[in-house]
């Protein structure tokens, strides 16, 4: 049964970076490219070094899509469905992602 | 199929070079190679030999990479020479008593220095000027002498004399000849040379015949013919070289009128099975005594062995050096002895620079040409004359000051493709333009392929411009933008963000690139507008640009903790700050291990811990050690005078104060410092960007080095420097750097790619070529104001931690983050280990 979860305030998160969330046992990365309300969720693991540190990593802007690069070898995946630009088979899980009330943030748990 | 006996006599440059071939063309599985080398070690390079005095070290000068001899079944026998050659039996005989017999033998035995026979010559403190022997010799003989001359006013003797001064010797030059240099200056290029020379405070004395050498109990006196003399405590002799032909001799192959062992194009003696190379060889009556036809013959005589086609074809004997700091350039027939030749001439004695062409008779072609003062000119003239292409309607214009209107310009264009470009390693155009066209795009990718500019770097400008023209034939535009959001490469963004005053990423990019940015242009443009303005990077308009390392302060590791490592400037340490290091690693359960930079480092360490963590550092007197950042790591220094029996200067002292006066301070890429107090170098300051040598009379600044993937010894900016010269320069050659690198490029890359090289450098660092030192210091000391503890900040600012807890919901730490027991401590957990903990 999914339910949305509230993790924080949007003022949380500074604009152009991420924060990690913990939803249920999983860790969410979470980034706000902007200084609005719009919201990214991917896994924070990444999945070459099975680190959770991918909401640590730079956003980018290629091929007119948002990334974000891993702050470990800088591999990077697709904010909007976590696909891995280097390799498609170490692509990432992504989340549902909204701002409630234009103050929550709340992530769709799986 | 059996494999050829080679037996090579002799382990010089050309000696060895030929090895270089061999293994170069793949061809080593097809001999069994013995070596006799009768020095004891391998080769050198001859041709730097001085800059053993200025601080390089015999392992600096080697030419032969440790392990190349060994992975190639080579046997080298050192301390080994050769007594005897049989050529019935086809053996060697060695002095130990040795025999080895042979299918080919090559005799590369350069040359020995010639010693006239004056009456005293071989007295006690005469010297040659051959071997680091010699300059051992020297050295020591120095170390208690005030005087000294050299007899000889060439090439080598001036090379030798500029040395004695560097010693800190009262120098004299004593010449047979009226002029110095006769062998490749006309009278009036040998006098601008002269006057340069004395101006330095060295004694020059032509036409000077010694006749005896009388040895006194408190020195030497040189009488000469003329009745004058010259008092002195010691004397070097530079009288030229003879080629070493005596085993040649004895088993009767045939020998040149004046000497050498006599050989025909393929480099074979009158023994078809006996080849000669290098300064023993006489070819056509001639013994060449420089590297680059010594280097050629070896490429001849391979060839001729392994069944190729090459001839050797004589070679030109234009050179360019720099002779105690004098630029002097000889080409072709500069003396003018070409039958109806004329003479173009410029001299300006105020600086002074003397130039002459020497062109054929009908104006058309350039046969020599004299440079000296300025050698600028050297690299167009040499194609000009090689390449006997025809002059332009005014050749007096290649040589005048560009003050008198624009240069025609030799287009690299107009060189055939057989032109040689590179003499050192005989590149032509053709080599360079193949290299170009199979993707080598930069001079470094150029130099690494073709050897071209490896050597005296003379041909640098000109590769440089075949590089380019050949780039903009292929339509190949070079780009230096730094992403798809800036069409500007680092160094012009530089100059936009210090010129125009921006602060902020979105200013930059809004008025000067497009869209959002990406992990390549945000984090070079946060490291411009620190190394710019020095703001604290956790300010939040500049987190965004930061990598990970310089948003949490600390290294990233391969699980997601970070490395703590306070600065310890130049590995100083009280007990104190060790007790105290290792309480907070105890409690925090760090990993704790000295870094490769003098330095502790703790590991292991969550983010949600770190403020903490540096709260007791800071409180124990630590500061940041900026081990995450692009920028100064660290001081590495040796013990020096203060405790060492060897030191002369005290480098931990030194390595302190300069650390603390450029920490902080961001960069292109980081940077280390190495500070030795003697010449035995155990800071291993020559592997670093910078390194500074304490010296009898103060420090050697060397710069560009690197240890790492790339390995590059320092080059020497400048010699017995005071501190504050020394800081001078190097406030200046820092900010140079930030100023002009491209992102991420070392210091060592960086001097690769510089068109002109050490010489370049140093007439900006030094010479304020460009006119820009004042600024430069100024910068340094603007940026250096600014610098605070990004840590104190931090554990200050309770703001600025809120970002290192791990989850933004959750106190819970990183469950991903285990360890298991290793060597006493702990180190990261596997997938599987951690699988296994978590119960998964």
């Amino acid at each position: 049964m999914s339910q949305w979860i509230t993790i924080c305030k949007l003022q949380d998160i500074l604009p152009e970076t991420g924060i990690c969330a913990l939803v249920g046992k999983e860790h969410v990365a979470v980034f706000r490219p902007y200084n609005t309300n719009e919201l990214y969720a991917i896994s924070n693991i990444d999945p070459f070094a099975n680190a959770s540190v991918l909401s640590r990593g730079i956003i980018a802007e290629h091929e007119n899509e948002l990334w974000v690069a891993s702050p470990l070898k800088k591999q990077r995946f697709r904010l909007k469905d976590g696909y891995c630009l280097e390799n498609e088979d170490y692509s990432v899980t992504h989340y549902e992602v909204k701002v409630d009330n234009d103050e929550f943030v709340q992530i769709k748990s799986n | 199929m059996s494999k050829t006996n080679l037996v090579i006599i002799g382990n010089g440059m050309v000696g060895h070079r030929f090895v270089e071939e061999i293994i170069e063309k793949m061809q080593a599985d097809k001999f069994n190679i013995t070596i006799f080398c009768q020095e004891p070690r391998v080769a050198y390079d001859r041709v730097h030999l001085s800059s053993y005095f200025s601080g390089h070290t015999a392992e600096a000068l080697s030419l032969v990479r440790e392990g190349l001899y060994q992975e190639n079944d080579i046997n080298i026998l050192l301390n080994e020479r050769v007594i005897l050659i049989n050529r019935q039996r086809k053996e060697v005989h060695s002095q130990t008593g040795r025999i080895i017999s042979y299918d080919k033998l090559i005799i590369a035995t350069g040359s020995y220095p010639w010693v006239p026979p004056i009456k005293g010559a071989d007295g006690a403190n005469c010297f040659v000027y051959r071997t680091i022997e010699d300059l051992d010799a020297i050295r020591n003989c120095a170390s208690n002498c005030k005087t000294g001359a050299v007899v000889g006013g060439g090439l080598l003797g001036l090379e030798a004399a500029g040395a004695l001064k560097n010693l800190g010797i009262e120098t004299h030059v004593v010449e047979f000849a009226p002029v110095l240099m006769a062998e490749q200056l006309d009278s009036m290029g040998g006098e601008q040379l002269r006057r340069k020379i004395e101006e330095m405070g060295v004694g020059v004395h032509t036409s000077k015949n010694t006749q005896e050498i009388i040895h006194t109990p408190s020195g030497k006196i040189m009488q000469f013919s003329d009745g004058s003399s010259l008092e002195i405590d010691f004397i070097v002799f530079s009288t030229g070289i003879r080629p070493s032909d005596q085993l040649a001799k004895a088993c009767e192959l045939d020998i040149g009128p004046r000497g050498g062992i006599v050989v025909n194009d393929y480099c074979q003696t009158s023994d078809p099975d006996i080849y000669a190379i290098g300064e023993c060889a006489c070819w056509q009556g001639k013994v060449y005594g420089l590297v680059a036809p010594g280097y050629k013959m070896a490429q001849v005589a391979l060839a001729h062995l392994i069944g190729e086609n090459a001839k050797f074809e004589g070679a030109d004997m234009s050179a360019k050096l720099k002779l105690m700091g004098v630029d002097v350039g000889s080409i072709g027939d500069a003396k003018a002895k070409t039958l109806g030749c004329r003479s173009y001439v410029y001299l300006d004695e105020n600086i002074p620079v003397y130039k002459k062409l020497v062109v054929s008779n009908d104006n058309s072609k350039l046969l020599g040409a004299v440079l000296v003062g300025d050698t600028s000119d050297y690299s167009n003239l040499l194609q000009l004359m090689l390449n006997n292409m025809d002059l332009p309607e005014h050749p007096d214009s290649l040589i005048l000051p560009s003050h008198a209107g624009a240069k025609p310009v030799l287009g690299a264009d107009a060189l055939p493709d057989n032109a040689q470009i590179c003499s050192c390693f005989d590149v032509t155009k053709a080599k360079i333009v193949q290299a170009i066209h199979a993707g080598c795009h930069t001079v470094a990718a150029i130099k690494t392929e073709t050897k071209a500019g490896t050597g005296c770097g003379g041909c640098i400008p000109l590769v440089t411009q075949i590089l380019n023209l050949e780039l903009a034939k292929q339509g190949i535009e070079v780009s230096h933008a730094l992403c798809e959001h800036f069409k500007y490469s680092r160094q012009e963004l530089f100059h936009l963000i210090r010129v125009e005053g921006l602060t902020s990423f979105s200013e930059v990019i809004t008025k000067h690139g497009t869209g959002y940015g990406c992990e390549v242009c945000k984090p070079t443009i946060g490291s411009i507008l620190a190394s710019c303005w020095n703001n604290y990077i956790l300010k939040p308009d500049l987190v965004p640009l930061q990598d990970s390392n310089d948003i949490f302060l600390g290294n990233i590791q391969k699980n997601g903790t970070y490395s703590i490592i306070p600065r310890s400037a130049g590995g100083e340490i009280t007990p104190e700050g060790l007790i105290a290091i290792g309480q907070i690693a105890r409690k925090y359960n760090l990993y704790s291990k000295i870094t490769g930079s003098q330095r502790i480092g703790l590991f292991g360490a969550q983010k949600d811990d770190l403020p903490a963590i540096w709260k007791e550092l800071i409180a124990a007197g630590f500061e940041s050690g900026h081990a995450y950042a692009k920028a100064l790591r660290m001081a590495k220094t040796c013990v020096g005078s203060t405790w060492c029996r060897f030191g002369v200067g005290d480098s931990v002292g030194f390595g302190v104060e300069l650390e603390n006066r450029y920490k902080g301070i961001r960069a292109p890429h980081k940077f280390k410092l190495g500070v030795s107090g003697c010449t035995r170098e155990c800071a291993e300051a020559q592997g670093k960007d910078i390194g500074v040598i304490a010296t009898e009379k103060g420090w050697n600044l060397y710069v560009c080095g690197n240890g790492g993937m790339k390995p590059r010894h320092a080059d020497l900016l400048a010699a017995d420097l005071d501190k504050e010269t020394l800081i001078r320069y190097l406030d200046r050659f820092i900010m140079f750097y930030i100023r002009t690198a491209d992102k991420l490029q070392r210091t060592s890359v960086w001097f690769e790619n510089l068109e002109g090289g050490i010489d370049y450098l140093r007439s900006v660092i030094i010479d304020d070529k460009l006119g820009i030192n004042a600024e430069l210091e100024k910068e340094m000391d603007r940026v250096r104001q600014l610098v605070v503890c990004e840590w104190k900040e931090t554990v200050d600012n309770p703001a600025a931690q809120i970002r290192f807890a791990h989850f933004v919901n959750s106190s819970k730490r990183d469950d991903n983050v285990q360890f298991v027991p290793e060597r006493d401590q702990h180190r990261p957990a596997t997938l599987e280990e951690r699988q296994t903990m978590l119960g998964e």
